[in-house]
């Protein structure tokens, strides 16, 4: 039987699935079933998109974050797994509006990993670790059969003390709002991807620390800084998809405002890959008052990472939960949450 | 970037537009075929800033949708195997077969790799003489030429390891299919720009003459489709019917003759099933039976096995909106968006699944 052509649809992905996918660690739509309707009702938590938690310990208010790196590969264009493994919980922490104090540092290694290797990594950890003003002040290393792990794996855990004023949080949106971005997208994802496939591209991640920029925005600005949130797995899409949902707000955004670099562009348009869907390692969206907002931006372009900083839109109170962009040629489009998997393992 | 900004100017978007609306005096219907064009219509919003009662309707030139259920299920059954490296351009490995989908194969052990190259497979195949490797061959005339070099680069190194799954379909057959619809209110098409740079047009100048029909050779940059909407509506307002070409800078009327003789050698046409439209006449490419020695459908003896929409599924009436999902048998209870028999319980988007996260019951 032959059904008209006009009427005929694409099949869709399926969400479904009884084995966890690549596409459940990519911080999209996959891993936000599977926190809700696996971890989540399981842990007994309420499942927020927060990237650090903040425990009150003896009444004073602690924020602890922790992150696993699996990067491959293990070197990129401006970073590697032991400087990602501490920028990526330094930032995670910073997002609370915190200062981070001390960092956990566990390794899970492959038999056969040459220790020269585990040398440099560890290496670039620290002086990570030094340039982000942040302790290593304990640790772990556990080694596992050959082929049971891609040569290393690294987590690191964080604790912070939130910073004075600070009241930051992915609920803190509210109509009105600036919406600012620290600096051009895509980078970090772009580099790895780069590095991975072979391609001669003149570029290199952004990973570095923030919490430096972060102690800057919230002095300028204080309790007027409602959001941060590093832009990692799932791009600037996803976070700002995130912050819609948690904040119960709309989000508008101007497309041709966010700065993308000219050779992220140009491996998004080789590879079919969306820039806005890919991971940043060094820059933040941040949500603040609109009168906060020219404070804030000063304060971030003073650094060196915020120097792109720029402003891409603004929350409203309509379409709850969506982000829209408009477009360069003046139409709106929908930013949808990534699905799944854009690229194996870049964070 | 060159190339590329140029084709992207806001101000000439403006000014394109605005000779559209200028020239448009009825609410004319477009198809663009190609999947790419889809996606620069909506990405840049395109589709809501024509002239009022314009439309834009979304063609068949998606591979990853029309590729038929039984090729999906195949490609499962090769890649499931042991030993196998299955090799696959990315988006294809999220497209549902009956049970699961390739990247289900991956999760459950199956090496299934992403190439961005048929080629790629084929130094793969090099590289790991004891096993065989397995490429997915889909898509239009568009990817068929690198398909066809792989096959021809493999003979010339004469692999034994590799072989292809051959689903290629062809674009003239599946616009002609269009035309005959007696629901057809397509009145001009954006023809695919990267197809024609491999095929030419001269197929599409019957087409357009037979079915008295305007066809745009057509880029895929914001500007080359509004350049190509307004040729199309110019040749529409004026009742001419020819075929032209927007896309100057990549496309002869003869194409690629290098690519189209790497074709004809290496594949033969054959009819082709379409997901959810059915089987078309001479619109598909198989291998040729010189080249069968690489047809993975043979070399793993999987071209018995048979796929079919599950026949409890009503998503054809669901889709055109003759039922609603209640009415259906299956609804709730053989299909959930746990395990959906049809496209429309799969994604949240779906109606079905819709119906049901909402708790509409029978």
């Amino acid at each position: 039987m032959t059904t008209d052509p006009l009427t005929a649809t694409c099949p869709l992905p399926r969400t479904d699935t009884d084995a966890v996918l690549m596409g459940h660690g990519a911080g999209g739509r996959l891993f936000a079933e599977l926190l809700d309707t696996v971890i989540g009702p399981i842990i007994g938590a309420d499942p927020v998109a927060e990237d650090a938690a903040v425990v009150a310990v003896d009444g004073v208010g602690v924020v602890v974050s922790t992150d696993s790196f699996v990067v491959t590969p293990h070197d990129f264009p401006g970073g590697d797994i032991g400087s990602l493994a501490v920028h990526g919980t330094v930032n995670d922490v910073a997002m609370r509006g915190a200062r981070p104090v001390a960092l956990t540092l566990a390794y899970i290694v492959e038999e056969g990993f040459p220790v020269a290797d585990l040398a440099r990594i560890t290496a670039s950890a620290a002086c990570a670790a030094a340039g982000a003003g942040v302790a290593i002040v304990t640790g772990d290393t556990k080694v596992v059969e050959r082929g049971g792990a891609d040569g290393i794996y690294i987590n690191t855990t964080g604790i912070g003390e939130l910073l004075p004023g600070a009241v930051v949080t992915a609920a803190g949106a509210d109509p009105g709002d600036a919406v600012l971005v620290s600096g051009p997208v895509g980078r970090h994802g772009a580099a790895v991807m780069a590095a991975r496939e072979g391609f001669a591209f003149d570029l290199r991640s952004d990973s570095c620390a923030l919490n430096t920029m972060v102690e800057d925005m919230i002095t300028a600005a204080g309790r007027d800084v409602h959001v941060l949130r590093d832009a990692t797995r799932g791009g600037i899409a996803a976070v700002l998809n995130e912050l819609a949902f948690a904040s119960g707000v709309g989000i508008a955004i101007d497309e041709s405002a966010v700065a993308v670099p000219d050779q992220v562009a140009a491996i998004c348009d080789v590879l079919g890959i969306d820039p806005f869907h890919l991971a940043c390692e060094g820059t933040l969206v941040a949500v603040v008052a609109p009168d906060a907002a020219d404070d804030v931006l000063t304060a971030m372009r003073a650094r060196p990472e915020g120097r792109g900083a720029h402003r891409i839109g603004v929350v409203t109170n309509t379409h709850v939960g969506r982000v829209t962009a408009r477009t360069a040629l003046g139409a709106t489009r929908i930013v949808d949450m990534p699905l799944g998997e854009q690229l194996p393992r870049i964070c | 970037m060159r190339y590329l900004d140029e084709y992207r100017d806001p101000a000439l978007a403006r000014t394109l537009l605005a000779e559209l609306c200028a020239t448009a005096t009825r609410p004319w219907t477009l198809m663009e075929v190609c999947g790419g064009q889809t996606h620069t219509l909506v990405r840049q919003g395109i589709d809501e800033l024509l002239p009022a009662g314009m439309r834009m309707v979304h063609g068949p030139g998606c591979p990853v949708c029309v590729t038929p259920l039984q090729a999906i299920d195949r490609a499962i059954a090769i890649a499931a195997r042991p030993g196998v490296i299955f090799t696959s351009f990315g988006d294809m490995l999220r497209v549902p077969g009956s049970e699961r989908d390739l990247l289900g194969v991956k999760a459950s052990g199956g090496d299934v790799r992403v190439v961005y190259s048929p080629l790629d497979a084929v130094r793969l195949a090099v590289a790991e003489p004891g096993r065989p490797v397995v490429f997915f061959a889909v898509g239009f005339e568009t990817t068929a030429p690198a398909n066809a070099m792989a096959v021809l680069e493999a003979a010339r190194l004469g692999l034994d390891n590799f072989s292809m799954l051959v689903s290629h379909v062809l674009v003239p057959p599946a616009m002609t299919a269009i035309l005959e619809s007696e629901h057809n209110e397509v009145q001009g098409f954006l023809a695919a720009g990267h197809v024609c740079a491999v095929m030419g047009w001269r197929a599409y100048e019957p087409l357009a003459a037979k079915y008295r029909t305007p066809i745009v050779v057509t880029g895929f940059e914001p500007l080359d489709l509004l350049e190509g909407i307004l040729l199309a509506v110019r040749q529409l307002e004026t009742s001419r019917c020819e075929v032209e070409n927007q896309y100057a800078r990549a496309v002869l009327r003869d194409g690629n003759t290098a690519a189209q003789h790497a074709m004809a050698e290496v594949f033969a046409v054959a009819t082709r099933y379409w997901r959810g439209i059915g089987s078309i006449p001479d619109s598909g490419l198989v291998l040729a039976e010189r080249y069968a020695a690489f047809d993975a459908e043979r070399r793993f003896d999987v071209d018995g096995l048979d796929a079919a929409e599950d026949p409890r599924c009503i998503a054809g009436a669901i889709l055109r909106g003759s039922a609603v999902p209640t009415e259906c048998g299956a609804y709730g209870t053989a299909c959930t968006p746990r395990h959906p028999l049809g496209a429309p319980m799969v994604s949240t988007e779906g109606t079905c699944a819709a119906f049901h996260l909402a708790g509409r019951s029978r």
